[in-house]
């Protein structure tokens, strides 16, 4: 099985806390993986760790089999990894189109003098990128809210729009964290329809963060539990569910079944 | 043209340029400096050197000026724009300060008693086609992909650097580009004065510089434009109130602030196409209701 990513050992400390402790699991090409687990359980840490926001204190992470561990944020999405954010992180005050245009910027090479002296490369590259900023809207149904300010969109469309502006880097591993947060089951469907269609048009890896656990479970082929920075269960979205120990951390000892 | 007149338009001419590079940083990049003057005065006693010591033509002296505040600001980037938001703004403040220090105690370029005699070469005409050819390049700029991942760092830091932004080296590169712009109008400022005194350029300069970028609007260049030459000719104006004069420019000031919180422009943009579409859509309504009151 060829895996885009590969996460051996990941340990995160901050002072004498461990957020994460010895963490490994790995998302074969085109797979979609969930992780799951109760608040503070260190899912986030994780994709802070593997996006570079966060350092690593032990342990390594292997993108496409070479290490990013430790590489600086830009670097790692330049390679083909980037996310979105639990709490959605958009440029506020530019449109929905301008957010997409700036996230296109890998896809243009033109200089400073180029586009200071507006260059041909520069009228080129720029009307490339406008145009593929035109299309990733209309795939995601965002094509008519164009103009529209990001900060001005209503809550479901800015998590659209982000996941959107992550696409526009041509990523081969999408990080998605916690993408149906606050929203309404039929909300939630759509997204879901978005996620298997951003898979299969663009041919992506994905790692989602999600509380939505009917989401998770039809989602995902597999499935990660996390609690206390511990990896508690790794399996199908069916073992997961039947696995006593998970049940144990989400609904406490002893609970009757 | 009256001469007092010309001298103020070039004023507001060299104001506008240094205005310019820091509505960049500032209004663009989101970065606030506080030592912009010391860019100013590197670019001034550059340009001083080359004309009035090396009896080198202007152009050279302009040259100059950009290319040391530029070198400059590289050093200054590299050294303190890993900081985070209020240390860089506190760092600038301590370098323009330094700036002037050093020039103060220098006594190989006159020290604290200035520099005369440098030749009158800012006119009218050399000043204005420097702040034409200025507006034109920062308006490309900040219509480029460069730009708008400057406007993205001031945006959403943490989502430029994973959108693939390399957010320290947009700062450097905005951080040079302004300094380059202020050390040019510190260049036509000498040339307009004929003498230079490290004085000139202390933190009062720096912060007038800031508050026209603030003024104007951030992230907007016509803002910037409108508010250099706004806030150079009003305290002007106010010479007639002798005293009150600097009372009357701070209570402008706060007048702005409060009656447009974001600026003279507010982050909107004054172009050709935007003030046609204005027309069309006050045309458009004026027929409407002129058709309605027909009807």
């Amino acid at each position: 099985m060829n895996a885009i990513l590969d996460v051996k050992n990941l340990t995160k400390r901050f002072g004498g806390l461990a957020a994460v402790s010895d963490v490994s699991f790995s998302v074969r090409e085109g797979g979609i993986i969930g992780l799951i687990g109760p608040n503070g359980a260190g899912k986030t840490t994780i994709f802070n760790l593997i996006t570079g926001v966060y350092k690593v204190t032990e342990g390594e992470v292997l993108f496409a089999g070479a290490p990013i561990t430790d590489l600086e944020p830009f670097r790692i999405a330049d390679r083909g990894v980037t996310r979105t954010f639990q709490n959605i992180r958009l440029f506020k005050n530019l449109t929905v189109f301008e957010n997409v245009l700036t996230a296109c910027h890998l896809s243009a090479k033109y200089s400073i003098p180029e586009a200071i002296l507006r260059l041909p490369r520069f009228r080129r590259e720029e009307k490339a990128i406008r145009e593929k900023a035109r299309d990733l809207l209309d795939i995601v149904g965002l094509a008519d809210r164009s103009d529209v300010t990001a900060d001005n969109l209503p809550y479901g469309l800015q998590r659209r729009l982000e996941i959107v502006r992550a696409l526009a880097l041509d990523p081969k591993l999408l990080l998605l964290d916690e993408p149906a947060a606050g929203m309404n089951p039929d909300e939630t469907e759509q997204l879901m329809r978005l996620i298997d269609d951003i898979r299969e048009r663009f041919k992506l890896s994905v790692l989602v963060i999600e509380h939505h656990m009917d989401l998770v479970m039809r989602l995902c082929e597999q499935i990660i539990v996390l609690n206390f920075g511990i990896k508690l269960a790794e399996g199908s979205p069916n073992d997961i569910r039947n696995d006593a120990k998970v049940v144990e951390a989400y609904l406490g000892p002893g609970g009757e079944e | 043209m009256d001469t007092y007149i010309q001298g103020i338009i070039m004023l507001a001419g060299i104001n506008l340029m240094a205005v310019l590079g820091l509505s960049l940083l500032t209004g663009f990049t989101g970065l606030f400096s506080f030592g912009h003057a010391g860019f100013m005065a590197i670019g001034a006693y550059s340009a001083a050197i080359v004309t009035s010591l090396l009896k080198l033509p202007f152009v050279f002296g302009i040259a100059a000026s950009g290319v040391m505040a530029g070198v400059v600001a590289l050093l200054i980037g590299k050294l303190t724009l890993k900081l985070k938001g209020d240390y860089f703004c506190i760092a600038t403040l301590g370098f323009g300060e330094a700036i002037r220090l050093i020039l103060d105690n220098f006594q190989g370029l006159g020290g604290s008693r200035g520099w005369p005699g440098i030749p009158a070469y800012t006119s009218i005409w050399n000043i204005v086609i420097v702040d034409i050819l200025g507006v034109i390049f920062l308006a490309n700029l900040v219509r480029s992909r460069h730009g708008r991942n400057m406007i993205a760092v001031r945006e959403e830091e943490l989502a430029a650097q994973v959108a693939g932004i390399d957010v320290v080296k947009y700062k450097t590169l905005a951080l040079v580009i302004s300094a380059v712009y202020a050390g040019v109008a510190g260049a036509f400022l000498g040339h307009y004065m004929t003498f230079i005194q490290p004085k000139m350029f202390a933190l009062i300069k720096s912060t007038e510089l800031t508050i026209i970028v603030i003024f104007g609007g951030l992230g907007s260049i016509s803002g910037s434009v409108l508010g250099a030459i706004v806030l150079t000719f009003l305290p002007e104006m106010l010479r007639a109130v002798d005293k009150w004069r600097l009372v009357a420019y701070g209570a402008a000031v706060i007048l702005i602030m409060i009656t447009r919180p974001r600026g003279l422009m507010g982050g909107v943009e004054l172009t050709p196409s935007g003030i046609r579409k204005v027309l069309a859509e006050h045309r458009a309504k004026r027929k409407a209701n002129a058709e309605r009151s027909a009807q």
